[in-house]
């Protein structure tokens, strides 16, 4: 076997919890009075992307590149066009979107999502209990005192106290209703929890006690998060590994770390330094971009991001980049002419 | 004093601002002084709910029916004279004439504050013309040219667009150009970014302070970014349930923050290129309902440091170079 050759994570892995493949989501768009299709809005365009058990994966992007489409397929909130959602079911690795009826249902429960808006994920007419009840009986715990005593104790795993479970969602506010729905995903003990950008609709002074939750949360339960959010800051304090879209496509993928000081894609680099830091010490030059993001409908040809790119040759206006790993760093992944990634020739399949 | 001009262009004395809710009375702006000094840019941060737009709009005397002033002073410093802007009519003659003339204001929702039925060079030159007796044909002609000013793309033509034709930064573009067209010596921007995406925020930053520079207006930004601020300000005033509770220079609030709860705000957001390994410090609790007020420091509930003097309401401390404090720890001069 050639020395070169880069290995790409596959169902081998052990440690690979959900592996995407090149997962399509588009949107008909109708017109007329039959409502014809006469297009597509390709909110998440040819999508690859593995999770490791354990970790977090962070999906940055503005608003409209398809990030939350993402999170809604994992969790099959919407199905998918096409493509391959691999989940590893103890020993078994299988693709989510190809299993039985009975299986789907065992599924749900593996996955979970946290919503964005914590106003409007709670039903206002339910108290806490019935809200943590529900879902706990349809996925099969019978005891109904074995159910309660699992509220109060998830309640209490959150910081809020037992008693709360018989009060209403008008009666929380904005922190408490998301720890509630932090503790509300967790009821049916997932591995995996989606999280929608849960911190934006909150006060700044809120967001730590929430963001800290979460930390502590994982380490305990040992959850796997994918954690959306356009907030570069927030996604970078959470994550391990940062995937960063831009019209339906993810851009770039690299560990935290190495995306604030190494990033590669033009796109990156702008939207990093486009960040408002809150120090007055170290100020980088700011790059602005030029204009607004296209629609998605009709994403430019070539590399979709070279309308607004300052570094933009002539081969990026023809041809679309491949997402291929770096040079140095196999974990790395870039979706661009400029970077140096290494040869696809190379790739192990 | 050298100059004919006082240094600042807006004094705050004691502004209150009050809301009949029901049989309830809300305190949204409770005593605030500010000085706003002239060229420069003021930002007054908080979280939302502490007071800072309420605070803005007292300015403007745009408060909705609910609201009353019950005290304080608001004076304006012009060129044309000074006007103790609480003494007038909200509508009468010399406020009307001051609103969108000598200060104008940036709302938050670009979307909420443009006319949908108009077309945008309509909207901009009935704001000349209710200012200015100028032809309508000329006054067309400086919305294009502002408009251009502000990099608008084709604006000859876009000026025919309606609102729902232009994109969410666009939107905003237009409603900085409305702002500015009359060449006002301040501006109010009310959180003009919050509802636009990072590298758009970005763009509308760095126009707002290109056109600052070459027009010479006064800013005051609101928001609730301490990033906002670190880029933009001079000053800035960290507003918490009403009151001003630190004020000094950019450099002092960053550097040097006398205040506990402007310490643990800056404790508490995360910073990009730190990474997950420091944890950030929340701080306790939430934000008191404002018509429940805690007796005393409205922060003691929630500081670390509270104590049993808190319980009554802490003056303004200098701390050293106009840089102002209002918490008991700040009492020997030097912000612990």
């Amino acid at each position: 076997m050639n020395e070169k050759q880069v290995k790409l994570p596959n169902e081998h892995d052990k440690d690979v919890l959900l592996n995407i493949k090149d997962l399509k989501k588009y949107f008909p768009i109708t017109a007329g009075f039959f409502k014809k299709t006469v297009g597509h809005i390709r909110a998440v365009d040819d999508i690859s992307l593995y999770v490791k058990r354990g970790e977090t994966v962070g999906l940055v992007g503005e608003s409209g590149c398809g990030k939350t489409t993402l999170g809604k397929c994992i969790v099959r909130l919407q199905q998918p066009t096409a493509g391959a959602l691999e989940y590893r079911f103890g020993e078994k690795f299988s693709d989510m979107l190809q299993l039985s009826k009975k299986e789907k249902f065992a599924a749900h429960r593996k996955i979970q999502m946290v919503f964005q808006d914590p106003y409007s994920s709670l039903n206002p007419v339910k108290n806490i209990f019935t809200a943590f009840d529900e879902p706990m009986r349809v996925h099969g715990m019978k005891n109904p005192e074995e159910r309660k005593e699992k509220i109060a104790h998830l309640l209490e795993s959150v910081n809020l106290p037992a008693d709360y479970m018989y009060r209403y969602p008008h009666e929380f506010s904005g922190g408490q209703r998301q720890r509630i729905c932090i503790a509300r995903a967790l009821c049916v003990d997932p591995e995996l929890v989606v999280c929608d950008e849960p911190v934006s609709a909150l006060d700044v002074s809120i967001q730590a006690q929430v963001l800290n939750l979460m930390k502590d949360l994982q380490d305990k339960l040992n959850l796997t998060y994918v954690f959306i959010a356009h907030d570069l800051s927030v996604v970078e304090y959470m994550s391990d590994r940062i995937a960063v879209m831009y019209l339906g496509k993810i851009m770039e993928i690299a560990k935290s770390k190495s995306l604030y000081y190494d990033a590669r894609h033009p796109y990156t680099e702008a939207l990093l330094s486009a960040i408002p830091i809150p120090r007055i010490e170290e100020k980088k030059g700011r790059i602005i971009l030029e204009g607004d993001v296209p629609s998605p409908a009709n994403p430019p040809k070539g590399c979709r991001f070279h309308t607004r790119c300052r570094k933009c040759i002539d081969i990026c206006t023809k041809e679309e980049p491949k997402f291929l790993p770096t040079k140095d760093d196999p974990e790395h992944f870039v979706a661009c002419h400029l970077a140096e990634t290494v040869d696809p020739s190379e790739l192990e399949s | 004093m050298s100059e004919q001009l006082n240094e600042n262009i807006l004094t705050l004395k004691g502004l209150k601002v009050q809301f009949r809710v029901g049989r309830r009375l809300v305190k949204a702006v409770n005593g605030v002084d500010l000085n706003v000094r002239r060229g420069k840019t003021l930002g007054l941060v908080g979280e939302s709910g502490c007071g800072k737009s309420v605070t803005a709009h007292a300015i403007m005397r745009l408060l909705p029916k609910a609201g009353f002033i019950p005290e304080g002073e608001v004076t304006y410093y012009s060129n044309e004279g000074t006007v103790d802007i609480l003494k007038h009519n909200p509508k009468g003659k010399t406020l009307r004439d001051l609103r969108g003339r000598q200060i104008s204001m940036i709302f938050q929702d670009p979307l909420a504050s443009l006319n949908p039925v108009y077309r945008i060079g309509d909207q901009i030159v009935e704001n000349i013309r209710q200012h200015n007796r100028v032809p309508k044909e000329a006054a067309m002609k400086r919305t294009v040219e502002m408009l251009k000013q502000l990099s608008i793309p084709q604006a000859e033509k876009r000026v025919l667009d309606y609102p729902h034709q232009f994109s969410g930064g666009m939107k905003q573009r237009v409603m900085i150009a409305m702002g500015l067209i009359n060449d006002p010596e301040l501006l109010i921007a009310d959180e003009p970014t919050t509802a636009l995406d990072v590298t758009i925020q970005a763009q509308i930053l760095e126009l707002m302070q290109d056109l600052q520079k070459k027009l010479g207006f006064t800013i005051i930004i609101i928001t609730h970014n301490m990033g906002i601020v670190a880029d933009m300000a001079d000053d800035i005033a960290v507003m918490y349930m009403g009151k001003i509770v630190e004020f000094g220079s950019k450099r002092e609030i960053f550097l040097n923050p006398a205040h506990p709860y402007t310490k643990a705000l800056l404790k508490s957001v995360p910073v990009l290129g730190s990474g997950s390994n420091s944890r950030l410090e929340p701080i306790r609790g939430n934000t008191p309902d404002p018509s429940e007020m805690p007796e005393g420091c409205t922060f003691a509930p929630r500081c670390d440091f509270a104590m049993d003097i808190c319980k009554t309401d802490p003056p303004n401390f200098d701390v050293g170079g106009g840089h102002m404090s209002r918490c008991w720890l700040c009492k020997g001069g030097n912000g612990q």
